[in-house]
Formats: C-alpha cells, structure tokens, sequence
C-alpha cells in the first residue's frame, strides 16, 4: 500500500477489499468447520455400522448423537464460540439447529419455564419445521397427483 | 474414501449458505428456512438420495438433509397408504430428529446457565 495515499483514497480503498477478504475468510472458516462436523458424523455413523447397525438405523442414531452434542456443547457455551469461527459452517449442521434451540431457551429463561423455555425454543427451530412440513405436504400431493 | 466426501460435501453445502449470508441480507433463520424447504424439493425429485449415496453425513447431517428425509418419508408413506401418506410421512420419518432437538434442547436449557455476555 502506498504511503502517500489520502485519507478519502483509502476509505475507498478499505471499503472495497477488506469485505471482500472478509468474505474469503468466512466462507474458508465455513467449509473447515461444516466440512469437519459432517466428517466426525461420519465417523460415528461408520463406527455404528461397523457395530452391525443397519444403514437407516445408523443414519438415525447418527443425527440423535449430533443433535445431543450441539445442545450438549451449547450448554456448555462452547458452540456459540464456534458459531462466531464457523458462521454457517456450524450454522447449517443438524448441531446447529439443535444450538438454535438451546441458546434462546437459555436466555430467556428467566420469562419462565412456559413462555421463556417453552416458547423461546422455537425461535428458529418453530419456522424451519413450519415450511418443512408445509413444503413436504404440498410436495407430497403433487407426487401423489402427478407421479 | 467416505470420509472425505463427507468433509467435501458437508463443506460446500455450508459455503453456499455463507455465500447467501454474506451476499445478500438473508439472516441465518431464513437461510436454514430456504435450505430445508429445498432439502424438501430436492428430495421429492430423487436428486438428494443421490447426494446421500455419494457424500454420507456430508449430505445426511446439513440442515437441507431434514428437508430430504421428510421428502422421504412422505413418499415412502404416499406409497403405502395413498394420499394420507403427505401428511403422516414427514413428521414420521423426521420423528427421532424432532425429538431429540426437543427433548435434548429442553434438558440443556433447564440444567445450564447463560454466560453473563459482554460484548462490546
């Protein structure tokens, strides 16, 4: 970078690189980290059908476990700090929608265990199981209609 | 090597939504909201067992994954029992990951504590 460059030349020119760094960095981040918890999945669904587990039952026991470690993780506030690394790589995983469950349970705890807990949990969970099951019945009249 | 599909797929699956974060101004919700409904479409049209097959819990473990074993289920159900099946296959198929989300979540909720945030 040039020394002389202004003031105003170099708004300009952090405006336009640093968010593309930024950008680069975050969707670098999100690959390791969506690319390593899927992997460690893996494992533990080879392991299980090493174990003599059917393919389906594996897949299944396989997400529970995920599931168990991002609310585990969660409650021990070690997933937020992923989240903030990982951005949608620790967003995206079955782990992070269990983490979108915990985390707002947690905080508003204290508007009590009904509306607080009860309620707060689906902050996000609530709308990404509305559209599944809405998009999954309109698509599944449409197979039925037309299949 | 499984394992390594699984890395590559699951990453690029979470590249896409950081890309849509970063580029527009879609936040996390709606990006899980987008991705589960087109786990759904995916899975109706036979592409995302295919993703299964290749990539495991790369495909399987994404969010966009719920989306295609509720697709899934509804056709295993609609196969079976005719039209009733779109509405009894999702939920059923989606079952132990619907459960377990509640009742881990819950648990956890109940038994730790927020930590006290500073951020600036």
């Amino acid at each position: 970078m040039d020394k002389k460059m202004t003031r105003k030349e170099y708004m300009q020119w952090s405006q336009k690189e640093a968010p593309k760094t930024r950008k680069g960095k975050n969707m670098l981040m999100a690959f390791l980290i969506g690319g390593t918890i899927c992997t460690i999945a893996q494992i533990i669904n080879s392991f299980l059908l090493s174990a003599g587990m059917v393919q389906e039952d594996a897949g299944t026991v396989t997400t529970l476990i995920m599931i168990f470690l991002g609310a585990f993780l969660t409650g021990l506030n070690v997933y937020d700090d992923i989240g903030r690394i990982g951005g949608a790589g620790a967003a995206i995983p079955v782990t992070g929608f269990a983490n979108s469950i915990v985390s707002p349970a947690m905080e508003y705890k204290k508007e009590g265990y009904v509306m607080g807990v009860g309620a707060r949990m689906f902050l996000i969970a609530g709308p990404v199981l509305v559209y599944g099951i809405v998009a999954s019945i309109i698509c599944g009249i449409l197979y039925y209609l037309f299949a | 090597m499984v394992f390594i599909r699984a890395f590559l797929l699951g990453g690029v699956i979470c590249v896409l939504a950081q890309i849509l974060i970063d580029l527009t101004k879609i936040t996390p919700a709606r990006i899980m909201v987008i991705f589960v409904v087109t786990g759904v479409v995916l899975g109706m049209l036979g592409i995302y067992p295919r993703l299964v097959e290749w990539g495991g819990s790369g495909a399987t473990i994404p969010i966009i994954g719920f989306g295609n074993v509720l697709a899934k289920g509804v056709i295993e159900d609609i196969e079976k029992k005719g039209l009733i099946g779109a509405f009894s296959g999702g939920v059923r198929a989606g079952a132990v990951g619907i459960a377990s989300a509640v009742f881990f979540g819950y648990i956890m909720a109940i038994v730790s504590k927020p930590k006290i945030k500073n951020k600036s």
